[in-house]
């Protein structure tokens, strides 16, 4: 097998291996910790005869590596239980809210990634000069606030001092692309800044990484002009150093995600989320931490797929 | 080494302020914390310097205990990820074998999950207290000093005045504690900035998710959630905390970056 | 002059330093240095780390690395004054007029990019000639510089290929473009040097056959009088003595040049074998642990008492290996050693505290073999603290008597080794040794990372010590004159077998074995002619067999 498939194989085996690996420990950690379910839905003051109850009634009386497979066995058909607030079928009432979330997710993917790139690339040009300096202090300054604090000083000054963008971002199936699109201004807006900062740093150090190495010097040397040593000689191996922060940085937004639906009371995975562990709705936890776990393992191979694959040490063996 | 520079002088001048108005909160703090004293969302005054809040309680006091409650749980949160991280980290590094391999991978683990979630997941069931906060936020972040301490540590074990204390017959404290601590500090006390201020945001986010600290007790993210709908009416209260954590986690930043730089000079060991 | 290339005058170059908790200021690194070059001529550089050699020959490109300036003097490249020249000025030059190899051509070629491309590279974007000219000419210099398949060597990319074959590749791609000067920063310096010679010969082929002229630089005299017509002295960035190969080599004027050409001649007679044997190493063979095959195989030596056994070779030969089984780093798979009669356990962990105490260990980087954070004084008294339970004022006096010994004398015993230079460090490094009373010292390449005159110091030091202190060295070097300045008896090991073994003037008289003879007359011999008496010598037998 070509040793640059045989890699990438071992990574994305490794990813699952992990996931299931992840599958346990969210289980455990919701099922071994004091207090179990029955004690979180009938609360402290519960006789032991109704916690008896509802436990036998739950099938919390069978030890907890049956449960887990039962658990898993239905999360590897489609089959996320029932919330125990509502009752309602989990996989159900996650469908909308996860196309919500990638949809926020993704608009915002689809502006940091080339900004932070671009600003990168400006401030690796200018190292030390004033674009590189402004640049620097506004992401120290982006970086330095939690996501809620951002949300709600962009509401505070584009929604009501000026108002450009709602203060709520409500989104229904039948608005149309654009009127989503306008909705999530400000979600996006947030998640933007928080992300840029991170991502433009490491951009710009992994372009100054690959330009301090000799054959660029080799390049400048050869009397080429600065255009052709940046795209020719520095882009080639700056390209997977940048896609692995850019995938890691995807990969922190399901943090942000949660934090500003629920400042935006926007109808996502995240605001779900948060709802359900105040109710100790521990199904519900389940699968929602299970999901953004597996979206954050996701972009995580995917980034080291790309660094293999840009690596020519592994494309063209000896 | 003598001359600090001026934005480090800056930052440590307002990080150690912060610490001090939160040690002296009883005694700065114009009113109780959970007082009511004014009317709903009073504006400031000079009886009020930053007015009321939702339920008309002083909001400078509010913003003192606050930061008082955030401080003190970051702190115990960032002393108990340190330990652990930084001790299993060296004993990682220094032991090797099965045991590096076990730390390794376990934290590998924990750290395929983003922090956020992990701890919603286990406040899920656990009771929210201090206690248990200080845990959930200590251990989920001794993760990451693990593998910065365990990473600091590989680079100076492979380092020959190492290899020439094993061989002189050293025993494995001194190889810890007198040839790589010395070595590792300025890296580790850098880091330990960064997840001070890692500890406010999530602290802060934790409660503004109304899953950290619990009323009546203040804290800055509670502040926030508690006067967030006032935003929509024009009114700033829930916008004091973010000036409050900005500029911390600034302050901690400069220091930690004048730090850092330090190692960086000393650490080609050339002298000029 | 219509033939003079490169002519620069009262050149000065400066940089700034950023001392740490200090304002920045600025340094001179070079000063007042003047040298001119005729077509087809070559001009050797030579001079110490620091001594400005590698500046000097970017300044002819009017290019400074790392915020190097050219502050004053004038370069004039075929009479055209580039110091001050514009980047679009500099560029038409850069490649097109003068082109440059680099020491270390696995790092200057672009990993991402085949050779082809790369090497032909300048010729297409300065215009110069088509893709089609531009790739045959480039097959016509990899044949000339005996690169192997000429026509599809391109082809590769640049870790496919061997560390002298990049070197080969670096000059192909600096003679490619027709430069009229090519600048080679030590070219052959991280080479092996059964290597070296091969590289160096086609290097100076190449120059003879394209007529370029060429700056050399090198930190190794008896390299540079192999391919130049006129040397440069060069230290702490002024000019030393200015003259022909021939003048400096054999009658050097300044005492500094002198010094040069008469390193590494320390005369040392062996010693009878009568003492007793102190290291016995008895058929060993190791590997290391998740590989499958052995570094070192049936290895069998003996080292006595107050002597030296020089293990050489280049690398990959096992010699380090060797230190690490013999120190109980690497407990070997089979074989046993035998220490001042006594058999010693394999691993270091098991080991006597007397065992460990007796055999001390010496490394290469002086640098990363004391801990920074540690004071002089610390770095000696661990020792005898540890062994001895020396403590206080009778520890810092026992300090204070080592420091003399190595001649370093009074006010270093509270310095940090960041404040020592080179040669200083290493002196710690022995008196740390020397401090545990050892029978046996293993001193691992301890001069290669030195200048010549330090490193000089430092064989003269190892020496007198061993006379006073009858201590026995067993030294691992790739440099055969350091073998001859200090061995009482010698192995010569390849590919981690011992293929030689006796004592100095056994081991360094005919009749050799294949590979001791191809190493013994790769090194580099500071007289004019030898390349080429070696190279005609070799192709002789060559046609001979």
């Amino acid at each position: 097998m070509h040793p640059v498939l045989k890699l990438v194989t071992q990574r994305v085996a490794l990813g699952i291996l992990l996931l299931l690996a992840v599958s346990v420990l969210i289980f455990a950690g919701t099922q071994i910790l004091p207090g179990d379910v029955a004690q979180a839905i009938l609360g402290q003051q519960a006789t032991p005869q109704a916690l008896a109850n509802l436990r036998a009634q739950m099938g919390l009386n069978q030890p907890a590596y049956i449960r887990y497979f039962q658990w898993l066995f239905g999360v590897l058909h489609g089959d996320l239980g029932k919330s125990l607030a509502n009752g309602q079928d989990i996989a159900t009432e996650i469908g909308g809210r996860l196309a919500n979330t990638l949809f926020l997710a993704g608009v915002s993917a689809a502006i940091i990634a080339p900004l932070s790139v671009l600003l990168g690339l400006v401030s690796a040009l200018y190292e030390g000069r004033w674009p590189d300096k402004v640049l620097s202090a506004i992401t120290l300054a982006t970086v330095s606030l939690p996501e809620f604090l951002l949300g709600y000083i962009l509401m505070f000054f584009l929604a009501v001092e000026y108002p450009i963008a709602p203060s709520v971002s409500t989104v229904f199936d039948s608005m149309s692309f654009w009127e989503k699109l306008h909705a999530v201004t400000l979600p996006v807006m947030v998640l933007v800044l928080v992300s840029v900062g991170h991502t433009m740093r490491m951009t710009r150090a992994a372009i100054l990484n690959v330009m301090q190495s000799a054959y660029i010097e080799t390049a400048e040397l050869k009397g080429l002009r600065p255009f052709r040593i940046i795209w020719r000689h520095a882009f080639p191996n700056a390209i997977s150093p940048i896609v692995n922060v850019l995938m890691v940085d995807l990969a922190y937004l399901v943090v942000g995600v949660v934090v500003t639906e629920v400042v935006f009371v926007y109808p996502g995975m995240g605001q779900y989320l948060v709802d359900h562990v105040a109710k100790r709705d521990v199904p519900v936890v389940q699968a929602v931490g299970l999901i953004f776990a597996a979206v954050y393992i996701g972009l995580n191979v995917v980034a080291d797929v790309v660094s293999i694959l840009a690596n020519p040490r592994l494309r063209h063996p000896k | 080494m003598t001359r600090i520079p001026l934005s480090a002088l800056i930052g440590l001048a307002i990080t150690a302020a912060y610490f001090l108005a939160a040690i002296f909160a009883p005694l700065i703090a114009p009113y109780g914390f959970a007082d009511v004293v004014g009317g709903v969302w009073d504006p400031s005054s000079a009886k009020f310097l930053l007015g009321t809040d939702s339920i008309g309680r002083d909001l400078l006091s509010r913003m003192i205990y606050g930061g008082r409650t955030t401080i003190a749980i970051a702190t115990a949160a960032t002393v108990l990820s340190f330990t652990t991280g930084s001790i299993l980290g060296f004993t990682a590094a220094v032991i090797g074998g099965w045991v590096d391999q076990v730390l390794s991978r376990t934290v590998d683990l924990l750290m395929s999950i983003p922090s956020l979630i992990f701890a919603l997941v286990v406040l899920s069931v656990m009771p929210v207290t201090v206690v248990t906060l200080i845990l959930v936020m200590g251990l989920l972040d001794s993760t990451r000093v693990f593998r910065l301490a365990r990473a600091v540590a590989v680079d100076i074990t492979v380092m020959d005045f190492v290899e020439a204390a094993r061989l002189r017959g050293e025993g494995r404290m001194w190889i810890i504690f007198r040839e790589i601590l010395p070595n590792a500090l300025s890296p580790l006390v850098a880091e330990m900035g960064m997840r001070f201020i890692f500890q406010v945001l999530l602290l802060s986010t934790l409660s503004f998710l109304g899953l950290g600290v619990q009323p009546p007790m203040a804290d800055w993210g509670g502040i926030v959630k508690s006067n967030k709908d006032g935003i929509v009416y024009g009114i700033p209260a829930a916008l004091y905390p973010a000036i409050a954590i900005a500029l911390l986690a600034i302050s901690v930043n400069l220091v930690a970056d004048w730090v850092l730089t330090r190692t960086s000079s000393l650490k080609g060991g050339r002298g000029g | 002059m219509a033939d003079l290339i490169l002519d620069i005058r009262n050149l000065k170059i400066e940089a700034t330093a950023y001392p740490p908790g200090e304002p920045p200021q600025d340094i001179v690194i070079v000063d007042g240095v003047s040298l001119t070059l005729e077509k087809g001529k070559v001009l050797g550089l030579i001079g110490e780390s620091g001594a400005g050699k590698s500046t000097i020959g970017l300044s002819a490109m009017s290019y400074g690395r790392g915020g190097v300036r050219l502050t004053g003097g004038e370069v004039r490249l075929g009479g055209q004054e580039i110091r001050a020249a514009g980047p679009r000025a500099l560029r038409a030059i850069r490649g097109d007029r003068v082109t440059y190899v680099a020491q270390s051509a696995a790092a200057a070629f672009n990993p991402a990019k085949r050779l082809m491309d790369q090497v032909i590279e300048t010729s297409l974007q300065h215009g110069l000639s088509t893709r089609a000219e531009a790739e045959k000419r480039a097959v016509m210099l990899f044949a000339k510089l005996g690169l192997p398949n000429p026509e599809s060597f391109g082809n590769r990319y640049p870790h496919q290929v061997s560390g002298g074959q990049l070197q080969r590749a670096m000059t192909a791609m600096a003679l490619c473009p027709k430069p009229d000067l090519v600048i080679f920063d030590e070219p052959t310096t991280a080479l092996d040097v059964t290597t070296q010679i091969d590289v160096l010969a086609a290097i100076k082929e190449a120059i003879r056959d394209t007529g370029v002229a060429a700056l050399y630089i090198t930190h190794d005299l008896a390299v540079v009088a192999q391919v130049s017509d006129d040397i440069l002295v060069l230290r702490h960035g002024k000019m030393v003595e200015k003259g022909s190969a021939d003048q400096i080599i054999n009658a050097p004027r300044e005492a500094y040049t002198k010094a040069l050409v008469s390193v590494r001649q320390i005369e040392h007679p062996a010693k009878p074998a009568t003492s007793p044997v102190v290291l016995s190493v008895d058929h060993v063979t190791a590997r290391y642990r998740g590989t499958h095959f052995d570094v070192l195989k049936d290895v069998t030596v003996e080292l006595r008492q107050g002597q030296t056994l020089a293990v050489v070779g280049e690398s990959g030969s096992g010699k380090s290996t060797l230190a690490r089984v013999i120190t109980g780093l690497l407990p070997p798979r089979s074989g046993r050693i035998r220490f001042d009669g006594r058999d010693l356990t394999p691993a270091f962990a098991n080991r006597t505290r007397d065992d460990l105490r007796e055999l001390q260990m010496i490394y290469q980087m002086a640098d990363v073999a004391m801990n920074p954070r540690h004071t002089v004084g610390t770095i000696i008294g661990r020792p005898l603290e540890f062994y001895f339970g020396l403590k206080g004022e009778g520890k810092r006096r026992r300090v204070q008597e080592l420091l003399d010994e190595i001649e370093m004398g009074k006010g270093f015993i509270d310095r940090y080794p960041a404040e020592l230079s080179g040669g200083q460090k290493q002196r710690v490094c022995i008196a740390r040794a020397l401090a545990a009373k050892p029978k046996l010292i293993i001193c691992d390449e301890v001069t290669s990372a030195l200048d010549p005159l330090v490193a000089d110091g430092i064989l003269k030091l190892l020496l007198n010590l061993q006379k006073v202190e009858g201590v026995a060295y067993l030294f691992i070097t790739h440099d055969l004159a350091t073998v001859k300045a200090i061995a009482d008896s010698i192995a010569v090991m390849y590919r981690g077998e011992v293929v030689r073994y006796g004592t100095k003037t056994e081991v360094l008289a005919p009749p050799f074995d294949d590979y001791t003879d191809l190493l013994l007359s790769s090194v580099p011999e500071m007289r004019l002619g030898w390349l080429e008496e070696v190279i005609a010598h070799r192709r002789m037998e060559a046609a001979g067999n």
